[in-house]
């Protein structure tokens, strides 16, 4: 495979509410700033995550376009998932050889309906949607039957929320826990906050990668997999999607440093660490993770972000970042990044 | 009645006539209680449903083999009953048909409640409807139903939407009878409706400039398609360079019969009464022509 | 490109307006399966899966992959949802075949779908924001004025949008597969039909269609059976709100069409192609993507649709399948014309095969006219 590399990373200051902006005014200073960064201003490939049913409309990502400065006109693409997987898009086309850089962005804004309803819209149509079973629900059933421990939960929202205090793009949530139960066993600490926000990444292939970037995050693997669908073919406390892509992208052939893992329930983080069969030493989301703020069809991408800037600016030599889509971690995407 | 030779007659049993089933019979309607159908197997192998104790072609005993069928059949005749009578299984239209259940060479009577006469036809295939409580009664079906091909599922989904940013600046400057748009430091080009950044130069548009409300058609679809937004059929929508803007607005075109509208026709807005202005595009009628001579495109 | 790709398997379901027979699940199976046995493979010998379609709100499902991921057997592979508007059908076989062409796979199934008959296009197509006052009813109210320009630049009589949609139709009679099939079309059936948005008829618009298609991408040494071999692939996006865009001509498409056959090492598409598969939505779209495509000069679109050279018997024929005009499962329609290119060059059209086509064009645009998508397929190995 050819040698690509995560060259700059860029997110929004993300918020727990509409600040009235547009999608493509979310995106502009991301895009702005991953230019900035990199001198560049035209790409190979440009490609691009998000959701209709987060914007309420139609071909949501259609307006994106008018943000990036797309003319003369520009090779690009677009999937209806978080922009991790526009990434892992992304990586293929530079695979080509033809091109050597590309431009990646994932936006959303959960601020404008009740993310917790829309998400039961992805659920099997006849026997699972018309249920009303909602995000929350199907994540506790996921978390009943991992039967995790409270205090393992609760230490998992502390450090979240203590790190993303730190992280200036989190939000700011309280060390108190709320205490409320909406579905048991959840508690609404579990559960991811509400967040609006767009990130950008660059990668950029070979020497190209070394011109534009110190420190390059070279993407050492990348394999993404799926699973059935139904939650009562699955057992829902193991993920061996995140197992089989872990394997796929050779996250055990060295030591993890870091992983920022996509895991917007606390109790998707044991099973997701158990998978990836991440050591004690591995320091997980120190962003604070999707639990300090989840953009939905951005946090994917954020995680990857994540991973690579801790080798961008030297505190670490190999990460990890992971992505998911679909209810309880139907779809699981590993990236290993490396000094 | 007023003749005095007419009378009304009623000929009923007192709580209905108490008839013994004999095993054959009575295993069916067992079944169904139970919530199966079965039939009886002939000598010569075939299976009777409804269940009868003898091979009807030849008058012999069946085998007191029973086979479970169904619960799905196939019409095979049906006639529409559009005004059911008292005594009918439904009190809807529906069909009496004959159904060959699934495993059965014989077809069973019953009723269809198909909703429409399209529904059912010979070869349409048909479930049994079983009553809440059974009782070993042939109602016990209360009838035979199209398969399910089609489920409705109401999707509703709630936003709140918020008009801030370069869209906040825009619908402000339409709330006080004003265009504003903004131009590119790039390029120079004039958006309207305002917006902040330039789509050829991807860079952020800071200028805001203010437009008149009069324009040049460049081009247009005459809809002949009914809109509730719309006042009438047809309806001219149209492309509008603003005066001094660089990409044209869409926008309803009124005050002239849909069919003398052109390409290059002078328009100016017409705003509702100050009074009813919002922070809304509503605030506009529609552009009507201002007379002038047509513009050269 | 790294390594050759090629098309090995195609598989299409019959388009109607209500496949009130099928799940979801049943309809896109029943063209995965297909392409499945016509590359003589199980979904055992498939590496990932890559599923298009356009917008959620058909189905009022959303991200259908996840619902889809076992249907399509991707269960324990890798599995990606394109959308790019309209050219979505042909995104999906270009981020399908990237994937063989960069190595990372062998096989690939791509699928894209519509099942329109859930709810209703045209409320899926012009959901009413709060704050938008654009009366834009349907696709057919968004590129009317488009086509009026295209008159009133070009000079064409009005009649030539009539030729496009008996042609189109006349080759649909020959498709098992189209949607669309008039016994009797001709030009006064068409101009008999009453005007939806103005300029454009009744026939002369696309149907709503249910359907799905799938194909089978192989890398060279995975290739079975008769492949079509993938010679070229682009696309190109441009922004909608650019002043100054010529939505006659988008830049985009004009780039997009000098990408591809760059690769292909096509000088002069009328004469080096043998048919195209294009993305004719409504009928005038057939001259505007002539000179948009190169196959004509500017303004000289028409003419060559009036000389009939884009007919079946024409030396360029367009749309031998009946294109969109006859079959529009908007997600699929794309990845249709993109499959019904490597059919062609397979020899494996049937009544609608152009005799001897070597070289085929397969094209998809979407959006406001600014996505574009595209390939190029022949019968020789690139």
């Amino acid at each position: 495979m050819r040698e690509v590399a995560i060259v700059a990373f860029a997110q929004t200051r993300h918020t727990g509410h509409d600040t009235g902006l547009s999608e493509p005014e979310l995106i502009l200073p991301v895009i702005e700033e991953v230019k900035a960064r990199t001198g560049l201003s035209r790409f190979g490939f440009t490609c691009s995550g998000s959701c209709d049913y987060l914007a309420g409309a139609p071909f949501s990502f259609v307006s994106a376009l008018d943000a990036i400065g797309a003319w003369p006109p520009i090779s690009e693409s677009h999937v209806e998932m978080d922009g991790a997987w526009a990434l892992y898009e992304a990586w293929v086309r530079l695979q080509h050889g033809d091109v050597d850089t590309a431009l990646v962005y994932g936006f959303g804004k959960s601020s404008q309906g009740d993310l917790r309803a829309i998400m039961t819209l992805q659920l099997d149509p006849y026997y699972l949607a018309p249920l009303g079973l909602d995000q929350l629900s199907y994540a506790a059933l996921q978390a009943a039957a991992l039967g995790a421990g409270r205090d393992e939960l609760d230490a998992i929202a502390r450090r979240s929320r203590a790190d993303g205090r730190r992280n200036p793009y989190a939000l700011d949530l309280p060390d108190d826990l709320p205490g409320g139960s909406p579905v048991e066993p959840l508690k609404e600490s579990d559960v991811a906050p509400l967040t609006d926000g767009a990130a950008a990444v660059v990668l950029a292939a070979g020497d190209r990668a070394r011109e534009l970037c110190a420190n390059p995050a070279w993407i050492a693997g990348i394999a993404h997999r799926i699973e059935p669908h139904y939650l009562g073919l699955r057992d829902l406390a193991r993920s061996p999607s995140t197992a089989d892509a872990a394997r796929a992208a050779g996250v055990g052939k060295g030591p993890v440093e870091v992983a920022e893992l996509h895991a917007q329930f606390t109790h998707e983080e044991p099973i997701l660490r158990r998978a990836l069969d991440l050591p004690d030493s591995t320091v997980i989301n120190p962003s604070g993770g999707p639990l300090a703020a989840n953009p939905v069809m951005a946090t994917g991408l954020i995680r990857i972000g994540e991973a690579a800037r801790r080798i961008h600016d030297g505190a670490a030599r190999r990460t990890v970042g992971h992505a998911t889509s679909g209810p309880c971690l139907q779809h699981n995407l590993v990236t290993v990044l490396e000094a | 009645m007023s003749d005095p030779l007419t009378a009304e007659h009623v000929l009923e049993f007192p709580g209905g006539y108490t008839r013994s089933t004999g095993p054959v019979i009575g295993r069916f309607l067992t079944e169904l209680r139970a919530g199966r159908i079965v039939g009886t197997r002939t000598a010569g192998g075939r299976v009777l449903v409804p269940p009868l104790e003898y091979d009807p072609a030849t008058g012999d005993p069946v085998t007191g083999e029973y086979v479970e069928v169904g619960p799905a059949g196939t019409v095979t005749a049906c006639a529409w009953v559009a005004e059911p009578r008292p005594e009918h299984p439904l009190d809807r239209p529906f069909a009496w048909a004959l159904i060959q259940l699934d495993g059965a060479d014989t077809a069973l009577v019953h009723a269809v409640d198909a909703g429409n006469p399209k529904a059912v036809r010979p070869g349409t295939r048909v479930w049994p409807v079983w009553r809440g409580e059974r009782r070993g009664h042939i109602t016990d079906l209360s009838c035979f139903a199209p398969e399910v091909t089609r489920i409705v599922s109401p999707v509703r989904v709630p936003y709140t939407l918020r008009a801030g940013g370069a869209l906040g600046v825009f619908l402000e400057g339409i709330r006080r009878g004003v265009f504003i748009g903004g131009r590119c430091a790039s390029c120079g080009k004039v958006y309207v409706p305002y917006r902040l950044s330039c789509p050829q130069c991807g860079v952020a548009i800071g200028e805001r400039v203010e437009l008149p409300d009069t324009g040049t058609v460049t081009t247009f679809a005459i809809n002949n398609l009914p809109d509730p937004r719309a006042p009438e059929v047809p309806f001219v929508s149209a492309y509008v360079l603003l005066d001094g803007a660089d990409v044209p607005l869409i926008a309803l075109v009124g005050g002239i019969p849909a069919h003398e509208v052109r390409q290059g026709m002078r328009v100016r807005a017409e705003w509702v009464p100050e009074s009813e202005r919002t922070a809304s595009m509503a605030n506009i009628r529609w552009f009507a022509p201002t007379g002038e001579l047509d513009v050269e495109l | 490109m790294a390594e050759r790709c090629a098309v090995i398997g195609v598989g299409q379901t019959h388009y109607t307006t209500k496949r009130r027979d099928v799940s979801i699940a049943g309809l896109v199976r029943e063209a995965a399966l297909r392409a499945l046995e016509d590359a003589g493979l199980t979904f055992q010998d498939i590496d990932a899966v890559v599923i298009g379609k356009a917008p959620d709100l058909f189905e009022g499902v959303m991200m259908p992959e996840a619902y889809l991921a076992d249907a399509l057997g991707a269960a324990g592979k890798p599995m990606m949802r394109v959308h790019t508007a309209g050219s979505v059908g042909g995104s999906t076989a270009l981020v399908g075949a990237g994937l063989i062409q960069s190595g990372v796979h062998e096989r690939v199934l791509v699928v894209a779908f519509e099942k329109q008959s859930e709810s209703n296009a045209t409320w899926a197509l012009s959901t009413h924001l709060p704050f938008s006052s654009s009366l834009v009813v349907g696709a057919g109210g968004y590129f009317a004025p488009h086509i009026r320009e295209y008159m009133r630049r070009s000079g064409a009589p009005g009649h030539i949008g009539v030729l496009v949609a008996v042609k189109d139709r006349l080759n649909a009679l020959k498709n098992p597969y189209a949607h669309l099939r008039i016994p009797g079309i001709d030009r006064a059936m068409v101009e008999s039909t009453p005007m939806l948005w103005e300029p454009i008829r009744y026939l002369e618009t696309c149907p709503s269609s249910d359907g799905a298609c799938a194909i089978v991408l192989s890398s060279e040494r995975a290739a079975t059976g008769t492949p079509a071999w993938v010679h070229g692939a682009a696309m190109r996006s441009e922004p909608i709100f650019r002043a100054g865009r010529d939505t006659v001509s988008p830049q985009a498409g004009k780039d997009c069409a000098a990408d591809v056959y760059r690769q292909a090492g096509v000088t002069d598409p009328r004469r080096r192609l043998d048919v195209a598969e294009v993305y004719v939505p409504f009928s005038w779209y057939e001259p505007m993507w002539l000179e948009n495509l190169g196959f004509a000069a500017e303004g000289e679109g028409w003419k060559v649709t009036e000389s009939g050279a884009t007919a079946l018997d024409g030396d360029i024929p367009w749309n031998p399948s009946g294109g969109v005009l006859s079959s529009n499962p908007i997600g699929a329609s794309g990845l249709i014309r993109f499959a019904e290119a490597a059919l062609q060059v397979r020899g494996a059209a049937g009544d609608h095969q152009v005799d001897g086509a070597r070289l085929a064009l397969g094209h998809a645009y979407g959006g406001g006219a600014q996505f574009f998508a595209m390939w190029i397929v022949g019968r020789e190995k690139p």
